[in-house]
């Protein structure tokens, strides 16, 4: 344990309301939705206990709770909110709205298999498929990566005037119950100063928001965005390099398990990195050269580091819990358009591995490089369950 | 009673084989069984009636009925029964969820309903919690209701769903308790009957994130006056009454939405040869 932390028993969930506690927001809207109520649970009862002074809203629907982080935001105020699932796709069209206004909003996903038919289970397909929504997405595996990534998040958020999301897979990390490191105040306050943003309600600068614009002004929106979203890989780096300076828990957009030498390099996202590491560690001893690249920002996509990670590496496996119809899985379509036209890129292989919650032990990960890692990848979909 | 005069169906031939998962003592086993017993005394076959839900503890409904069912997603219900009863005007659709789904995430739905006034009932199993999602406050909830998830109650005015349905156009309001199966079956009997929009509240209890409700069965009461057509009467009623009157309050004499359009059959041959490929 670092510094003056404190030690606690807690599930991913609760770890995110801890990390909620500690950026002192001002506002946060939230719906109830399984797997995601343990967060405004948590968040409830820490504010009843005067630990939270946020205002706590329960509106009617998710596409409310976003509708009034996005005008709670941009009066300049820190806002959270969580969601899942259903609840996140139902906000879809203010996703789009937030990171058009520009409204700084931190939310918490839970990573669960979108109706229908209906189920409970971890499968990132819900955040995925808000890819072209303007949001940042961070990918966690941990709870104590939860807690720190929330943090991290507003930070980022903030500077870049973006909205961040971050997911963690229902019930393998939204549930697990871990100890975590729960930082002190004043070590957040240092990490994370309140919010002053340039866009807020103010006579001084008198803005009206959302009006419609002509062509050129509305492409020139666009442009902006993407300028902002050109310095997020760095912000990302900056705050996870400081985050590890005050904790001594680093974190970057990328994140390299054994990969030195490796002859395979397993890539993947969220809890299943948590596995892929055990597999590894089993293959190692065994002297397989494998490796894991863990890919924590996935918008936006930290192409040029992945250009240079993966150049040289004969084969990568692509593991995706998800699954985009008539295409196979995001994460692997991403990793193909992310490394075209690469010298020495590696024969990638996409796997469609515990969709829909489906377990995936370590046992069945060394499986799975034993059997492709000789082979030419295939242009459809691989089911491997 | 000789065979022919034998009623046609039972209310079990209403139930279908999957066993709730429902807490012990829940209210909504008594509104499945109502509304069993209100088929099978209506006599509709079951292959003519249509269960439609959203999400939550209640909406689970469709799956114990037998009949057609559509589990849909959270807050819908009532968009999908209108579609459904556009395309087949000779099915009963019976409409079916909880105060969270219908008057949260669905409420906007629940007046247009009312409005447009097309010829389905709405059950709600009204518990004034979000049972499914574990206990928090709804719209119907009281405002001093103090619990771990609403710490010293929400202090918001609950929602008048029965005046609101009145305001809005619906042809036929009634509230019955889940734990009366007897008054409600003949309430749904006759919901299920009047043309247009008919609204049901059931007041159901949550035992689970509400044991206070076991205590309604000692305060509901039969309303004291009789039911009336005129919505202001109806309403001025319900504004002042104390939540737990029971009975059927307004059936109204609105003309309910016309369906234009394609001609439904329930004539199974004429189906077969609709939809042969
Ligand atoms: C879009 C969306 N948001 C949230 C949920 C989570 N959710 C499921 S049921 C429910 C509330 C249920 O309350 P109610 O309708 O009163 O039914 P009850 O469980 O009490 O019968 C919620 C919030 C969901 N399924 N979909
Ligand atoms: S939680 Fe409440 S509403 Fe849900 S089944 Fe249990 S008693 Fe019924």
């Amino acid at each position: 344990m670092h510094g003056n932390a404190n030690g606690l028993l807690l599930s991913g969930n609760h770890a995110v309301a801890h990390g909620v506690r500690l950026a002192r927001p001002d506002v946060i809207p939230v719906y109830p939705i399984t797997p995601q109520t343990p967060i405004l649970e948590k968040i409830t009862e820490l504010q009843a206990e005067g630990q939270i002074a946020a205002e706590l809203l329960t509106p009617e629907s998710e596409h409310s709770a976003m509708s009034a982080c996005i005008s709670a935001s941009l009066t300049g105020a820190r806002v959270f909110t969580a969601t899942s699932s259903q609840g996140l796709l139902l906000m879809h069209e203010l996703l789009h709205y937030a990171s058009g206004a520009r409204a700084s909003i931190v939310m918490c996903n839970v990573n669960r298999t979108p109706a229908a038919p209906w189920g409970f289970w971890p499968d990132q397909l819900d955040s995925l498929a808000q890819r072209d929504t303007g949001w940042i997405q961070l990918y966690s595996e941990t709870p104590q990566e939860s807690l720190d990534s929330v943090i991290q998040a507003f930070r980022v958020a903030e500077t870049a005037r973006i909205p961040v999301m971050i997911s963690h897979d229902a019930f393998y990390v939204s549930h697990a119950v871990e100890p975590v490191d729960v930082p002190s105040q004043s070590l957040v306050d240092e990490f994370l100063p309140a919010f002053r943003s340039d866009i807020r309600l103010d006579t001084e600068i008198g803005r009206s928001f959302g009006a419609p614009n002509d062509q050129a002004n509305w492409n020139r929106s666009r442009r902006e965005l993407d300028a902002s979203m050109q310095t997020v890989n760095d912000l990302v780096i900056d705050a996870g390099r400081d985050w590890g300076a005050l904790t001594g828990r680093s974190y970057g957009p990328l994140e390299f398990y054994r990969t030195e030498d490796a002859e395979v390099v397993i890539v993947t996202m969220g809890s299943m990195c948590g596995t892929v590491r055990d597999a590894v560690d089993e293959m190692r001893d065994k002297g397989v050269a494998v490796g894991m690249l863990k890919v924590r920002l996935f918008r936006p996509l930290p192409v040029a580091a992945l250009r240079e990670a993966l150049a040289g590496v004969p084969c990568a496996l692509v593991l995706d819990r998800n699954y985009s119809p008539g295409t196979g899985g995001v994460l692997h379509q991403e990793l193909k358009s992310a490394l075209y036209g690469l010298a020495g890129a590696p024969r990638l292989h996409g796997l469609l591995t515990g969709v829909g919650g489906v377990n995936v032990a370590p046992g069945r990960i060394e499986q799975l490089v034993s059997e492709f890692s000789g082979k030419e990848p295939v242009v459809g979909p691989v089911w491997v369950e | 009673m000789t065979a022919h005069t034998a009623p046609a169906f039972k209310a079990s031939d209403y139930k279908s084989d999957i066993k709730p998962v429902w807490c012990p003592g829940c209210g909504d086993y008594h509104v499945l069984l109502s509304v069993t017993r209100a088929l099978a005394e209506l006599g509709r076959r079951p292959e003519d009636v249509a269960c439609i839900s959203g999400i939550g503890c209640s909406s689970r409904i469709p799956a114990y009925v037998n009949c057609y069912g559509f589990h849909g997603v959270h807050g819908r219900s009532l968009p999908i029964g209108t579609g459904l009863k556009v395309a087949r005007p000779d099915l009963t659709v019976l409409v079916a969820g909880g105060d969270g789904d219908g008057f949260s995430i669905g409420g906007n739905h629940f007046q247009h309903a009312c409005r447009r006034n097309i010829d389905i009932t709405y059950i709600v199993m009204d518990n004034r919690v979000y049972g499914m999602t574990k206990g928090q406050p709804s719209p119907t909830t009281e405002p001093d209701w103090d619990s771990a998830l609403s710490p010293g109650g929400t202090g918001l005015s609950p929602f008048h769903p029965l005046v609101i349905a009145l305001a809005s156009g619906a042809n036929f309001v009634a509230r019955t308790f889940s734990g009366d199966p007897n008054r409600t079956t003949e309430v749904l009997v006759e919901a299920i009957k009047h043309p247009g929009f008919s609204f049901v509240q059931i007041l159901s209890p949550c035992v689970t994130f509400r044991p206070d409700e076991r205590g309604w069965k000692d305060v509901v009461h039969t309303a004291a006056v009789e039911e009336t057509d005129d919505p202001a009467r109806a309403a001025r009623r319900i504004m002042t009454d104390d939540g737990f009157n029971i009975g059927i309050l307004y059936r109204g004499n609105r003309a309910p939405y016309k369906l234009t359009g394609r001609e439904a059959t329930s004539d199974t041959d004429q189906l077969g040869e609709m939809f042969a490929i």
